[in-house]
């Protein structure tokens, strides 16, 4: 029963630039891990590697299922949505001229998850009864909270087992922040969803992580057994804690 | 059911259309509506790919032409029957529009414009030189004499368009109806989100660029007997590219009726333009209406009456 999702010595970026130069982490069944991260630093590049959108130059991304492993270099996005993996991308990323509705619908794309759609579509409405609302409004017009809170809904109805948030926090008022962070520890605990988020608000990140990673032009700098290791890591005193 | 309900309404407009040619004799009216009804079918196809993906295509004369001079080919060697010509002008066209289909993977926005703006170039200069369809000079296609159950070949011409048109705004009503249709909207809204949910993007785009290219053949497949001239000139002229994006635009693109809205309207106004001042005038008209559209009504006319209704009730 046991599942693992394991990023190797990853190298990874876009034509003659490497953004990732053999990054390695774990993150354990029904863990939520964070990333931090400043801009740039390949928080984003990482999470699409691990979906498939960049293929890597180097190094080993699999899922390991009772002992069974299960390689994700060289799979489409399609094959890694299959296997339980969904990403809530950066920036939302709606279909702004769809309806609510339509967006989480899509979200159920996938033959496995369309068969439970309607079942699925209840729990978000339920976890999100905004949404519920505002279900035949167009995507476009919602609000910059209700958009993200929207996005996560929409990788919920792929029934993932694995998911990948990249940076929730991007363009919310602080009070919204702390609302997104704390859905997504709710979600995670309702679905035993193991989460890996990539995050820069790091009060709100820490509120909710088991452990966490620090990524640094590239390379993993420090690992956090716990958030309260993370908070006394030099490196992020001085980055995020301004101490 | 759901397959009933189109189906249904190809017969009938067959059946209507079949009525009418023994009805109406003048050959003129005929030859009006042929150009509209052409028109229908290409801004539709235009529209599977242009207004549901979001891919805007330049070629549309490309895929007309390779199905006008694949009938040709066909007519040239084995005399094959205008049925044989339509599929097979819709397969070489839809083989086509496989090709185009995986350009999507590296272009685009107005680079996948732009390149297939420069396909049909390509395809026009290997043509005009290929002299077994006559190349540059151009090939005569002398229509059979009789044709069963009409008097008129022309006649009969326009029911094969009439059978075309109601067979595409079919496929566009069936895509729109479907989750094929939900998958290409979130490819035309934001295609790196789509691919994150496991949308299979690929797959959906050669679809839609296969389906589009085919239908936009079958339209010119007939197109030899029906001008009995064909050279590559006629067969490429621009005003196939223009027209059928202009058309879905002015009509409004979100739905299958904008199209055939479009194209009624535009393509019955240059069939008035040809007669009473000249055909020169097609393309100005054009110009001018999508100017209009653009600034005034983005969403075509559809579009305006949506907006209309929307603030009634409130």
């Amino acid at each position: 029963m046991a599942s693992r999702l394991v990023v190797q010595e990853v190298v990874a970026g876009y034509g003659a630039v490497q953004v990732l130069h053999g990054v390695s982490l774990t993150v354990h069944e029904g863990e939520t891990v964070i990333l931090l991260g400043t801009n740039g630093n390949g928080k984003s590049t990482l999470l699409k590697c691990i979906m498939g959108l960049v293929r890597p130059a180097a190094g080993h991304i699999f899922l390991e299922v009772d002992g069974r492993r299960c390689d994700l270099v060289g799979r489409t996005p399609e094959e890694i949505v299959d296997l339980g993996v969904t990403l809530v991308p950066e920036g939302r990323r709606l279909f702004p001229k769809l309806s609510v509705e339509e967006n989480l619908l899509l979200g159920a794309y996938r033959r496995e998850a369309r068969r439970d759609a309607d079942t699925t579509l209840r729990y978000c409405f339920e976890l999100f009864p905004v949404l519920a609302q505002r279900r035949r409004q167009l995507a476009g017009s919602l609000s910059g909270g209700e958009q993200q809170m929207l996005a996560i809904a929409r990788a919920l109805m792929s029934r993932p087992r694995f998911l990948l948030v990249d940076e929730p926090s991007v363009g919310l008022a602080p009070l919204l922040v702390r609302h997104v962070i704390t859905q997504v520890k709710e979600m995670q605990q309702r679905y035993g969803l193991t989460v890996l988020m990539a995050e820069q608000n790091f009060h709100q990140a820490t509120r909710i992580a088991d452990r966490g990673y620090v990524l640094v032009e590239g390379r993993v700098v420090f690992e956090g057994a716990s958030a309260a290791a993370l908070g006394e890591h030099e490196l992020v005193k001085k980055y995020y804690l301004g101490l | 059911m759901r397959v009933l309900r189109p189906l249904a309404a190809v017969v009938a407009a067959v059946l209507l259309a079949y009525l009418l040619t023994t009805v109406v004799h003048n050959r003129y009216y005929y030859f009006a509506a042929y150009v509209v009804l052409q028109y229908v079918v290409l801004a539709t196809a235009w529209n599977i790919l242009g207004g549901y993906t979001g891919y805007v295509n330049f070629g549309t004369a490309a895929f007309f032409a390779l199905g006008a001079y694949t009938a040709v080919v066909l007519l040239k060697t084995w005399k094959a029957a205008l049925l044989v010509m339509v599929v097979a002008g819709g397969a070489v066209a839809g083989l086509l529009g496989l090709g185009i289909g995986y350009l999507t993977l590296r272009l685009k926005g107005v680079y996948f414009s732009i390149a297939t703006l420069a396909l049909a170039v390509v395809l026009q200069t290997l043509i005009m030189n290929w002299d077994y369809v006559g190349g540059a000079t151009g090939y005569y296609a002398i229509r059979p004499r009789t044709v069963p159950l009409f008097d008129d070949y022309v006649a009969f011409l326009f029911v094969v368009m009439v059978l075309l048109a109601a067979l595409s705004l079919s496929v566009a009503w069936a895509i729109e109806h479907s989750r094929l249709g939900r998958g290409l909207a979130a490819i035309r809204d934001n295609e790196e989100a789509a691919e994150c949910l496991g949308v299979p993007t690929l797959r959906l785009k050669l679809l839609a660029t296969t389906l589009s290219g085919a239908l936009m053949g079958m339209a010119g497949a007939p197109f030899p007997y029906f001008i009995t001239y064909i050279e590559p000139a006629s067969a490429f002229n621009l005003d196939y590219a223009v027209n059928s994006l202009a058309m879905p635009m002015i009509g409004g693109t979100a739905s299958w009726l904008g199209p055939l809205v479009g194209a009624v309207l535009l393509g019955t106004a240059q069939q008035v333009a040809t007669v009473t001042i000249s055909s020169e005038l097609n393309l100005l008209i054009v110009g001018v209406v999508l100017v209009a559209f653009v600034i005034l009504a983005p969403e075509g006319l559809l579009g305006l009456v949506r907006r209309r209704q929307q603030r009634r009730p409130a």
